[in-house]
């Protein structure tokens, strides 16, 4: 993809650290490889569906409240409604999504992306 | 008891100004200091805009729960829960939910493509100049909506708390506030920002985990009994446990309800202050880190607000909650007071002025993070890559960033004390409109639609930007309801206040078209995009390096 705006000024302090990068061919020759298109639907195999699931439950608790009061209205026990219990859930299940892909990450993704990361900076 | 709660109130804050005034003072001493100490290892673009990267996960969350949890989520949601019941929880829980998007999609592959600003993860892939201006005008618009109405707000807030009730008092304070800001921003840069942001969240966790327990304690630990407590003294009885007293009232206040709500889950992930909070950790990982952090406190204070809110309605008499302040924004501090003792205990007084001390250091912060924001984007976006296209130094372009700063704050200090008496909160949901109308899908785009194209990220941005201002200009929160900013005229058509979901549709259509474009980007961008790993722990695969490369255009 062409740009039109020459590439900007060499940072000092931030790039030359490190070893050298991996050239443009070698950074496409991950993208096309196996082992990358793994790392990448492992990822979106777990994001993008717990995503939708986490958006349509709340959507679903919105609605509740808007359209459905006197569900939500009833009362579980002494004070303490449907609609308290629903919404005190939302906390809960946002912790949980978010231990749940923390988790995902830890084990599967960040080891791949490590080993990747580190065979390319040792050819380049 | 609570009768001359009001008066008292009054009374006491004039009383008691003295402390409120030391206990700020002491804030905004110690936030110097730490500013000063800042500046002084501010060197290069990296700590201007990025604190040098050097924070880790844990000071980021608590930084990123600072620059988040805004007055107008202490104060405002504390104070609708105590009026509207059930509903004011209800709005809360879209601000917290919303940072899953943050966490799955956005934070890690974020700070992998980007270096400063909303701008840098796009033109990544596309041309520069364009969508380097889309980029930096959609920043520096939603971060002057949300900085006006937390400015206006701070005038309010202020003079309620400190019984300053003339004009020139109230703009003085607004003026003040200004000041500040700019002063945390153009010598601390980024990094004394952080501090300030993550001094600011300790002070208010620490406030409200006081307050909270305080309440609890005097409702024997019991949640039930508080709320039937809160349901007897707010005369609405079980209603008041049930949504509908706020927004259930008719059809259209039920969709617009329906609407804030998406504009709050996928505004968040799209608000400019937020975005280059990820840019201040080492790598991906921290960035997933501190979002899992900033998901526990602010998790741990929204809950702390049905506490409060819940409270304020049991202990109040409802007409004294209006009577301080119509939105009920005074109604935690008015709580504070009460659960301290009641009006001339030194109890009351010593829990009001720590109250109100933590309000102001909120609004300080936040204000803070969102002019670093704009003021980042106008220097690195449009100054240094649109106008001096590329070739301005690192430290002209530090230095437009600290001009940039005091700019915005006049212009923001000018429009607080013009908007004083003017109801700006509906601006705070322009800000997550645009953010999720604009925002929000050109970054998930961006980093994850292999064939979008500067086509469809111009589309995408101005359309959604353009589409919720037009909206909201012709709605209700700008004309023609008593709570519009502009009471006496009327030109409002669009019947609801927060116009995010039909946006963000029409940008999505928008980019969608553009699909077909010939022009299609056969960039591998999308593999270094993301988690692609070459980048994570240090600089030395940005962006920019890349394309030094010649045969990264194709």
């Amino acid at each position: 993809m062409a740009t039109e705006a020459p590439p900007p000024p060499r940072n000092g302090t931030e790039t030359d650290r490190g070893p050298a990068s991996p050239t443009t061919e070698q950074f496409v020759e991950v993208q096309e490889g196996a082992e990358f298109g793994e790392l990448r639907r492992t990822y979106r195999s777990f994001a993008f569906p717990l995503t939708l699931a986490f958006i349509a439950w709340y959507l679903l608790y919105v609605l509740l409240s808007n359209y459905a009061g006197g569900f939500m209205g009833t009362k579980v026990f002494g004070n303490i409604n449907v609609a308290l219990v629903l919404g005190l859930g939302q906390f809960v299940t946002t912790f949980l999504i978010a231990w749940l892909y923390s988790r995902h990450a830890a084990n599967r993704l960040d080891p791949r992306a490590e080993a990747i990361r580190t065979r390319m900076e040792g050819d380049a | 008891m609570s009768t001359p709660v009001l008066l008292a109130a009054s009374s006491a804050t004039t009383e008691h100004r003295p402390l409120i005034i030391a206990l700020f003072g002491a804030f905004v001493l110690a936030t110097l200091v730490i500013t000063v100490w800042a500046g002084r290892q501010t060197r290069s673009a990296a700590d201007f805009y990025a604190g040098g990267r050097q924070f880790t996960g844990f000071q980021n969350g608590l930084a990123i729960s600072g620059d988040y949890m805004s007055a107008a989520s202490f104060l405002g949601i504390a104070g609708a829960i105590a009026l509207f019941g059930y509903d004011g929880f209800l709005y809360s829980i879209g601000f917290l939910v919303a940072w899953l998007v943050a966490l799955l999609l956005v934070a890690e592959p974020l700070r992998n493509s980007g270096r400063f600003t909303m701008g840098d993860v796009l033109a990544y892939r596309m041309r520069q100049r364009p969508v380097r201006t889309a980029a930096g005008t959609s920043t520096i618009v939603v971060s002057i909506f949300y900085l006006l109405a937390q400015m206006a707000g701070a005038g309010v807030l202020v003079s309620l708390l400190l019984g300053i009730t003339s004009d020139g008092g109230k703009i003085g304070i607004v003026a003040l506030v200004g000041l500040l800001m700019i002063v945390y921003v153009t010598i601390g840069g980024m990094k004394g920002t952080t501090w300030v942001q993550m001094v600011k969240a300790v002070l208010l966790i620490a406030g409200t985990l006081l307050i909270t327990f305080l309440i609890l304690l005097k409702f024997h630990f019991n949640v039930s009994e508080l709320l039937g407590a809160a349901a007897t003294n707010s005369g609405k009885g079980a209603a008041f446990l049930e949504p509908g007293l706020k927004y259930g009232a008719t059809a259209t206040s039920k969709l617009d309800f329906l609407s804030l709500g998406i504009a709050l889950v996928l505004g968040t992930a799209g608000l400019p202050h937020i975005l280059i909070r990820f840019y201040t950790v080492p790598s991906a990982k921290a960035a997933r880190k501190s979002v899992n952090w900033a998901i526990g406190i602010i998790g741990a204070f929204y809950l702390m607000t049905i506490v409060l809110g819940f409270g304020a309605a049991a202990l109040l008499k409802n007409s004294d909650i209006i009577a301080s302040n119509k939105a009920g924004n005074t109604a935690a501090p008015l709580a504070a007071l009460e659960i301290g003792g009641g009006a001339g205990s030194t109890g009351g007084a010593i829990l009001l002025a720590v109250i109100s001390a933590v309000a102001f250091a909120t609004i300080l912060a936040v204000v803070a993070g969102l002019t670093l924001a704009s003021s980042s984007s106008f220097a690195h976006d449009i100054y240094a890559n649109v106008i001096r296209r590329g070739q301005a130094t690192e430290k002209e372009e530090v230095r437009a960033a600290r001009w940039a700063t005091v700019l915005i704050g006049i212009v923001s200090i000018a429009l607080g004390a013009l908007a004083r008496d003017l109801n700006v909160a509906g601006l705070v949901a322009l800000a997550f409109a645009v953010a999720a109308s604009a925002n929000l899908p050109t970054i998930l785009y961006s980093l994850f639609w292999k064939r979008f194209t500067t086509r469809g990220a111009l589309w995408s941005i101005y359309g959604g930007l353009v589409s919720a201002v037009v909206l909201v200009l012709f709605s209700p929160v700008v004309s023609g309801k008593p709570t519009s900013m502009f009471k006496t005229v009327d030109f409002y058509w669009f019947p609801w206040r927060t116009p995010a979901s039909s946006p963000s549709r029409s940008a999505s259509c928008s980019a969608g078209s553009a699909r077909s474009s010939p022009r299609r980007s056969r960039t591998r961008a999308s593999t270094r995009n993301w988690r692609s790993s070459p980048s994570p722990e240090s600089e030395r695969t940005e962006p920019h390096t890349v394309r030094h490369h010649p045969t990264a255009a194709s």
